[in-house]
């Protein structure tokens, strides 16, 4: 039996700007690849503190820097996060990332190792996510209404059978929280290649169908610049190939299933910018995994979902992913990495309906805190976007 | 059971669900838009997840799979066939 989504409800972290977050996070985050080791340090050093190294941040510019401000500040501001030390290797852009996550009003400390050095930055930042972690273990979960979750979708190592079946699940599920007024996402630009008219289609004005094929040709325009051939084994993937995948038509074809059929795109994103409104939004966005995933996170998105047909075993530090799959083979052999097991549609022993309740009702457990099994497994994969070369 | 599933019944390939399917056997398949059975012969050994030929296809001819055109078949594909990179290409990139 469905639930009623409008009556139901799950304890989730209210934070300080209003929004509401699933996770508790303290995370340590470098500003850049110099200030991974000290931040791995205090990691190791406090329970519960978790640091997310990466290897960017030194010599960027342009709308690549501001790219990278925007995520690093965005995974910060996310409220799955409870407060956040700040490490850089100086002081100014290291403040830089503090004053934007502080907006929040979340607790966040920056600290500069130039004059320091490795050592006293550790000990006096390992005293701030000391005193941070022990502060949000007393943060209580309270009650909030299921439109209030921010849910993402991205699918990888897609075979035929996501096209079929994992995917259709999420837009089975995304129709239904549409109407209640969740702010949702989907993006891959390159992956829509093929079925880029039927998207055009479900924007709700002529202006942002404008907005979206601008995206969608300036992802092309990368593309073209730089292919050799074709794209074939990168995209589609040597696993999407091995799964039965042929083109990048076939490809994003079954990738848009995600969509659904009723929800219309009320907004277009640019690389993890934060919606201003609910509804459905489509992002400009790499299709590798981490990338994608990580700027969501970094928009502000608190759940994600994955479907997977091959057995992409991604996760990400502060956005929980729940993997769908319906590729009997995946469930069989690596199913410690999937949450919900749709392979029962392929069988006709499962309707779409069906299989998109038990989607979200695993998205209403994983709200309560159910750690997902890529969570489970330690999968933490922080993958920042770059757009060119350092100066 | 079923063997393999099709988008709309205006396909020209179907998608096998099952492990194990060998040359010569009788498969049968779920229409799903539509909601209809039909049955095919496997020409060849297909892996799960690998589509068949539903509809003979020429060298050129466009390859129809969610009622929408995916790509084009680079040589003459027989209804029952593996039809993959093999004898598919995109129309893009």
């Amino acid at each position: 039996m469905a639930r009623n989504l409008e009556t139901t409800t799950f304890q989730g972290y209210r934070r300080e700007n209003g929004r509401v977050g699933i996770r508790n996070h303290v995370i340590v985050l470098p500003v850049d690849d110099l200030s991974n080791a000290a931040c791995e340090a205090v990691g190791n050093n406090i329970k519960g503190a978790v640091a997310i190294p990466h290897p960017y941040g030194r010599l960027q510019f342009g709308a690549d820097l501001e790219l990278h401000f925007r995520t690093l500040i965005g995974a910060g501001a996310n409220p799955n996060v409870a407060a956040v030390v700040v490490i850089g290797i100086e002081e100014g852009w290291t403040q830089r990332v503090v004053e934007g996550i502080a907006a929040t009003g979340k607790p966040v400390t920056g600290y500069g190792i130039e004059l320091h050095g490795d050592h006293e930055t550790i000990m006096r930042a390992s005293r701030t996510a000391r005193e941070y972690v022990q502060w949000a273990s007393e943060a209580v979960r309270e009650e909030a209404p299921v439109s209030e979750l921010w849910v993402s979708t991205k699918c990888g190592e897609s075979d035929t059978t996501s096209g079929c079946a994992s995917n259709p699940t999420v837009g089975n599920a995304f129709d239904k929280l549409y109407p209640l007024g969740n702010t949702l996402v989907f993006g891959e630009t390159t992956e829509l290649t093929g079925g880029e008219h039927l998207v055009a289609e479900r924007c709700r004005t002529p202006e942002i169908r404008e907005r979206f094929m601008y995206m969608f040709d300036r992802y092309q325009e990368v593309v073209e610049r730089h292919k050799t051939s074709d794209l074939s084994e990168s995209q589609p993937t040597k696993g999407n190939i091995a799964g039965g995948l042929t083109t990048i038509e076939e490809k994003a074809l079954g990738n848009i299933q995600k969509i659904g059929r009723k929800c219309m795109i009320d907004g277009v994103l640019d690389k993890a910018e934060t919606p201003d409104a609910p509804g459905l939004w489509f992002m400009d966005s790499s299709s590798a995994a981490a990338e994608m995933v990580t700027l969501c996170a970094a928009a502000g998105f608190v759940v994600h979902f994955f479907p997977t047909g091959q057995g992409n075993i991604i996760g990400n530090p502060i956005l929980p992913n729940i993997k769908i799959c319906a590729n009997p083979r995946t469930v069989r052999t690596m199913s410690e990495h999937v949450d919900v097991d749709v392979s029962g549609l392929l069988r006709r022993e499962m309707t779409p309906d069906e299989a998109g309740d038990a989607l979200l009702e695993m998205m209403i457990r994983t709200a309560n805190g159910r750690l997902t099994a890529a969570e489970a497994l330690g999968h933490r994969e922080f993958v920042l976007t770059r757009l060119y070369e350092s100066a | 059971m079923i063997d393999f599933v099709v988008h709309d019944e205006d396909d020209s390939v179907g998608v096998v669900v099952v492990e194990g399917v060998e040359a010569g056997a009788e498969l049968r398949g779920w229409i799903m838009d539509q909601d209809k059975d039909i049955v095919f012969r496997a020409a060849n050994n297909i892996p799960i997840g690998h589509k068949l030929a539903i509809r003979p296809m020429k060298n050129g001819d466009t390859v129809i799979k969610y009622g929408v055109d995916i790509g084009l078949a680079v040589e003459e594909i027989a209804v029952g066939e593996h039809a993959h990179v093999h004898n598919i290409k995109t129309k893009r990139w």
